[in-house]
């Protein structure tokens, strides 16, 4: 079975801290790692392999720094990594970034794709189904599980707030995984040894995309959306502080909540 | 020509999901700006005497599509019906509940009918000058907010986490209209087939009704101080609420999780207990009313969005206001 993963590399957003002084983002030293449900997606393609055999091949659009990304799936295990990269996608919204991913998917052989639910760094948890969709795949998003796997369809547990799916879809299909799904392996030391020995990450740019992609949809230009503006919160107006003994604090507690009307 | 509000009413086993009436009271401002309607889109089987609900709550009109295949969510069907309503009625607008059914099926269906969306937006107005959406969302884990346009494309889409918009008052003596819209399904929207359906059984809480929260932070860091925490929101007629530390730890339930990771609240009184106030935090519960924060670092970023900041070891506190309430 051919399995294409789609990974990105997002900086670590827990690592984030804000300048109290200035209230920007201090965005220095802040490491950059795959995405955890992009992990979970790969760990859960190397699993289908190794019960059905096949290849794992893993996409990521990005810079040309998102090659550390790919070395480290490389050294999980992935046979082989690709990075979508030119300066014409750059600034894409998710619809033009799924469209370019896409277009880098139609040259590949492919059964199942395994994307993460959502990045870290966008939360919006869109790339996948609209990827799906641009490829003309049925998808299954939310998977807490996959229950079985054979040569012409898959079955998954699909999570919702109130209840739980099982589904079986029909392959070739793209389905979106959490984190829950599994515990990603580490990467061996002979595998980091492949990954920058051994094994290439192979780079796709909008030249080998020419005969399958519509330029006006791709990048900034491409992109139905735009930032208008973007700020960092505005804390709202500080309230009162008060530092004293506890039977003091009880009574300030009690007094406010009674002016409040909230007792 | 767009024109109008959509929104995209969400049903499980026929109950309409209070999301979706939340989305109304939205959609209904934007089309007043706008100076047109607000329809909701009702997808589901036998689901017609459904739509008064809709009407109820803010919107003129509801358009619904009624097939069997429409019962239990599923991609494909409802990504098909939704794209039959928008080619056929062209609206302005659509918003979507940003729950796990509507972030599978906005995205769907923005790459069918090539328009953009934003995904978890907290703030949606009408620019006075272009009348495009402004569409405001929390970023990189909640560090900044950006606002997003989508000035070319129609619809403009977004979806909106439940809790973040306000419904309206239901108003029984609102009229509007009901129209049936007739979609075609084939073989292609059977590719993937539900082979079983499993309800959540235990009752869960919706911490997101609640007019009251105790929310517990590291300072709280036990099952057995939680107990003190539930006292207190029992004599104010609340509900318990965490930040994420204490559910990965396995100390409380994840449906109680405030933040970015967990649910939006705004409740009348929030009252903060050992929470230090992470941004991913404050990202899920700074629009509540009236926030008050116990904790005994007096530098905790907390203190900047409580209204009432408490510094002090709440282990005496809590047990202390607990015995003022019952006194009262």
């Amino acid at each position: 079975m051919n399995i294409v993963v789609c990974v990105k590399q997002v900086p670590d957003t827990t690592e984030v801290k804000l300048d109290p002084v200035k209230g920007t983002l201090i965005r220095d030293g802040v490491p950059s790692i795959i995405n955890p449900d992009d992990k979970a997606a790969l760990e859960a393609a190397l699993c289908i392999r190794e019960q059905a055999g096949g290849k794992v091949t893993v996409v990521s659009m990005g810079p040309p720094q998102a090659d550390v990304a790919l070395r480290e799936a490389l050294a999980m295990g992935a046979d082989e990594a690709i990075l979508v990269t030119d300066r014409a996608f750059g600034g894409a919204d998710t619809w033009a970034t799924s469209y370019t991913i896409a277009s880098a998917i139609k040259k590949l052989d492919y059964d199942l794709i395994i994307a993460g639910r959502q990045a870290i760094d966008g939360d919006t948890a869109q790339v996948g189904p609209q990827i799906a969709q641009h490829l003309g795949l049925p998808q299954v998003s939310y998977v807490e599980n996959i229950e079985a796997v054979n040569e012409r369809s898959i079955v998954l547990r699909r999570q919702f707030e109130d209840r739980y799916h099982i589904v079986e879809a029909q392959l070739p299909c793209l389905i979106t995984v959490l984190s829950e799904l599994n515990k990603p392996r580490y990467m061996s030391v002979s595998g980091v040894f492949d990954a920058y020995r051994e094994k290439k990450v192979a780079r796709i740019t909008l030249a080998d995309l020419e005969d399958v992609i519509d330029k006006s949809n791709i990048g900034l230009g491409g992109s139905p959306t735009r930032v208008k503006q973007s700020f960092t919160k505005q804390p709202k107006g500080k309230g009162e502080k008060f530092e004293t003994d506890a039977d003091d604090a009880v009574r300030i507690i009690v007094e406010k909540l009674a002016e409040k009307h909230l007792i | 020509m767009s024109k109008n509000v959509f929104i995209f009413a969400e049903q499980r086993d026929g109950v309409i999901q209070k999301v979706s009436l939340e989305l109304i009271g939205k959609a209904r401002e934007l089309a007043d700006a706008l100076g047109q309607s607000v329809v909701a889109v009702l997808l589901g089987s036998n689901i017609t005497d459904k739509a008064s609900e809709l009407i109820r709550a803010g919107a003129d009109e509801v358009i619904v599509v009624n097939d069997e295949r429409l019962g239990e969510y599923l991609t494909a069907p409802y990504a098909k019906a939704m794209v039959s309503v928008i080619d056929e009625y062209k609206p302005e607008i659509v918003l979507y509940g940003a729950t796990s059914i509507g972030r599978d099926l906005a995205p769907r269906v923005s790459s069918m009918v090539h328009t953009g969306l934003t995904a978890d937006c907290t703030k949606l107005e009408i620019d006075a000058e272009t009348k495009n959406l402004l569409m405001t969302r929390p970023a990189f884990g909640g560090n900044i907010m950006a606002t997003i346009v989508c000035a070319d494309h129609r619809p403009q889409m977004a979806t909106v986490r439940p809790g973040v918009m306000q419904a309206l008052e239901g108003d029984a003596s609102r009229n509007g209209k009901i129209t049936e819209h007739k979609v075609k399904f084939g073989a292609d929207d059977e590719k993937v087939r539900i082979l079983e359906v499993v309800k959540g059984d235990k009752r869960t809480v919706d911490i997101t009704e609640a007019k009251v929260l105790v929310s517990g932070g590291r300072g709280v860091g036990s099952k057995e101080k939680f107990k003190m925490l539930y006292d207190l929101a029992g004599e104010l007629g609340g509900e318990v609420a965490s930040s994420r530390a204490n559910v990965d730890a396995g100390i409380i339930e994840r449906e109680r999780q405030v933040g970015q990771t967990g649910k939006t609240v705004h409740p009348n009184l929030y009252i903060a207990c050992g929470i230090s106030g992470a941004i991913q935090h404050l990202a899920g519960m700074e629009e509540s009313e009236y926030i008050i924060a116990i904790n005994k670092d007096a530098s905790a970023p907390i203190f900047d969005v409580a209204d009432l900041g408490i510094v002090g070891d709440l282990n005496v506190i809590v047990p202390k206001l607990i015995e003022a309430l019952k006194n009262r």
